[in-house]
């Protein structure tokens, strides 16, 4: 596996994360903050991931 | 005789090593990237062997004797954060000097070990010395019943919650011939210059006294009774605890409980793991022969070293998503 397949994995194990810390914080009433910036950092992830993969399938085989 | 082992040793001599840029033929890789994924296998193994240790202890453990909430959650969401903007930069170093951009791989490598010395930096300067003076004191089953306003067991088994046993805050004062003695009284003397109250210390030799957390403070209160993202400041209520009555006492440190034990253990080897991956980035970025020199005379060579260590690197970030939700959160 390459670093490229090998990122794509980690964003996607992140993207995963970040959702379920969103989660963790609106359940669990820990901090509604945390949940919003989170929920948004898992929706910026999944762009960064889907640029990435559109990206990098012209520069790096 | 140095020069005759030194002579088998590639990284020593200016012998030939093979398949270093083009795949070998029998795997279709080349040979760094066979080497670090059969590496990568090892510590699968060995960071999988400790969760495991991780998940049966915490099963295992008495009611009451698995702490949480423990941990300071805006900070490892931080290091998280800076982790991941990590991966994401050194993947943009690797592209970079595929690309042939050496300016910028250079950019991108720098942001990358600035980011993995500010993760060590908040672990070692902040988050661990934090623990180590905070102080806890498991109070033994049989005498709960006197500690109950700071335990609030009543009020747990009431809403059915697993009970309290420990109560935790800054040491004030300890019993005599306590190894925490040096450290109580300078947080003593802390206390009383903060507060000008010097009820801190007892005349009683065999008492702890604790500046309590907000959990056994109040232990009542539903606030406790859910996580909080930011960590709530010390209370100025003080408990004063018999060491006849109490099971065990520590610092915040391995010997606490099994959970810090775990806890200083894997943070302590993926610190390290982050530690190795800085020093094989500095050597990567700096103008040596082994480094940013290579790409002078072999670029690529220069840039499949950098996969394997961004591969690391993914890694080391990899096993911290695991660890930052099952310690701080869970």
């Amino acid at each position: 596996m390459s670093l490229k397949a090998f990122h794509i994995f980690f964003i996607l194990v992140s993207i995963v994360f970040a959702a379920g810390l969103s989660a963790w914080a609106f359940k669990t009433g820990a901090s509604d903050a945390l949940g919003f910036v989170s929920g948004a950092s898992s929706l910026l992830l999944l762009v960064y991931g889907m640029a990435f993969l559109r990206k990098a399938r012209s520069i790096i085989t | 005789m140095f020069s005759r082992i030194f002579k088998y040793l590639p990284f020593f001599s200016d012998a030939e090593v093979p398949y270093t840029v083009a795949a070998r033929p029998d795997t279709g890789l080349y040979n760094a990237k066979l080497g670090i994924w059969l590496f990568l296998a090892s510590e699968v193994m060995l960071f999988g062997g400790l969760f495991s240790a991780y998940i049966f202890l915490r099963i295992g453990a008495e009611p009451g004797y698995w702490p949480s909430g423990l941990l300071n959650v805006p900070v490892g969401t931080a290091n998280t954060a800076v982790l991941i903007a990590s991966s994401v930069t050194v993947v943009l170093a690797w592209a970079a000097l595929k690309m042939r951009q050496l300016a910028k791989y250079k950019f991108y490598m720098a942001i990358t070990i600035l980011c993995g010395v500010f993760f060590l930096a908040v672990k070692l300067s902040y988050e661990w010395p934090a623990k180590f003076n905070h102080f806890g004191v498991f109070v033994r089953q049989s005498a709960a019943s006197k500690y109950d306003e700071f335990l609030g067991n009543k009020h747990l088994s009431e809403t059915g919650q697993a009970p309290r046993w420990e109560i935790s805050g800054h040491l004030l004062d300890a019993p005599k011939g306590s190894p925490y003695a040096d450290q109580a009284h300078h947080n003593a003397e802390h206390f009383a210059h903060e507060t000008h109250r010097h009820d801190a210390v007892t005349e009683a030799d065999d008492d702890y006294v604790i500046q309590l957390d907000p959990v056994n403070a109040d232990p009542d209160s539903k606030e406790n009774d859910r996580p909080h993202f930011l960590p709530r400041p010390l209370s100025s209520k003080l408990a004063v605890i018999k060491a006849a009555d109490v099971e065990s006492a520590s610092t915040f440190a391995p010997r606490h409980s099994t959970y810090f034990a775990t806890y200083f253990l894997i943070t302590g080897l993926h610190g390290l793991h982050v530690l190795g991956g800085i020093l094989v980035f500095l050597y990567l970025w700096l103008p040596i022969k082994g480094g940013t020199k290579l790409y002078q005379s072999n670029p690529e060579h220069l840039a499949n070293r950098v996969e394997i260590a961004g591969l690391f690197w993914h890694f080391v970030d990899l096993v911290w998503i695991f660890v930052f939700p099952i310690f701080y959160l869970l």
